[in-house]
């Protein structure tokens, strides 16, 4: 089963590689694009029964190890092997 | 008295810190592998500079869980005197020993030249040798010291005197300008509520002789000689 973990910095700290990459992006003409946070994303291989438990070992390692609390939140989505698409 | 140097594979500074504790310092010095589990009966544990495991996923977010920690961990718990030195500071903070986080530097870009600290506390292990609002040149070398903390934890350092270096200018001013990676409210070190256990990200360990530009760091090793001497912050059984 895979799970993946999106960790992103919270809303009220600052970014500064996110604020490197918008003005990049003003630089190559993109002013539509406003603003931009950056973040981390972690695909998860795991062994387990369920999805529920799949889901719950995926947000334990994220609280613990893939995500810092003072600064960072996350998010985890468990896709099942039923639902992995073929390329 | 032996100071313990804690080893993470990708430590560089572990060395400039035997060099400053065994010869110019004159005390007994050991380097503990972070597989170890014991602390050797050392009276005072540095974690030092470098970048732990590489530094991935964050600054001291592996590290922490070294086989290592557990014993400085209770050393700490029982009032023993540890320094986190730059990523020894990043593993103290990610291992919960201090509070707040880093984040990347303002600049983005690693910053690696001499900079000036105040002395804001001397009631810590580590500072007990220094006078109040002394200004100590050391260097830093980081990428990512903008150290970081919610509004609430912050003024909780400040209102429990937690905040043992702030950077500033020649003159002592703590300005925007003096601080060099835009660390909350210039914070350059500090301590948790015991004050055993200290982080900074200058580095001491490379300003203990006038040869290599300052001896400004010796102070606080010195420090820790003297408080250990004295009996204040040891470990209690």
């Amino acid at each position: 089963m895979r799970a993946r973990v999106f960790v992103t910095l919270k809303p009220s700290v600052f970014d500064p590689q996110g604020t490197i990459v918008t003005d990049a992006l003003h630089t190559l003409g993109y002013d539509a694009v406003k603003n931009v946070r950056q973040g981390k994303y972690f695909e998860l291989e795991i062994d387990a029964g369920s999805e529920e438990e799949a889901r719950r070992l995926a947000l334990e390692a994220a609280d613990k190890l893939l995500a810092n609390t003072v600064i960072e939140s996350y998010r985890v989505e468990v896709e099942s092997s039923t639902e992995r698409s073929v390329p | 008295m032996k100071f313990a140097i804690v080893v993470f594979p990708g430590s560089n500074c572990d060395h400039d810190a035997y060099h400053a504790t065994k010869h110019v310092l004159g005390q007994e010095a050991a380097f503990v592998w972070h597989k170890d589990t014991s602390l050797q009966g050392a009276d005072v544990v540095i974690l030092p500079g470098g970048f732990a495991h590489g530094d991935y996923l964050r600054t001291g977010a592996v590290a922490r869980f070294s086989p290592i920690m557990p014993a400085v961990q209770r050393f700490a718990e029982a009032g023993g005197p540890v320094l986190g030195i730059c990523n020894g500071f990043q593993v103290l903070l990610e291992a919960g020993l201090l509070p707040g986080a880093m984040l990347r530097n303002r600049s983005i870009r690693f910053q690696c030249e001499h900079v000036v600290v105040k002395v804001e506390c001397t009631d810590t292990p580590f500072t007990s040798r220094c006078s109040p609002d002394q200004l100590l040149r050391i260097p830093i070398a980081h990428g990512e010291g903008n150290y970081y903390a919610e509004p609430e934890i912050v003024e909780q350092l400040e209102a429990r005197r937690q905040v043992i270096f702030r950077y500033a200018t020649a003159s002592g001013a703590v300005t925007p300008e003096a601080n060099p990676n835009g660390s909350v409210r210039n914070i350059a070190g500090l301590c948790n509520e015991r004050r055993n256990v200290v982080g900074m990200m200058p580095h001491p360990e490379r300003a203990c002789e006038l040869a290599i530009g300052s001896a400004d760091g010796l102070l606080l090793l010195e420090s820790a000689v003297h408080s250990v001497g004295q009996g204040t912050f040891v470990t209690t059984p």
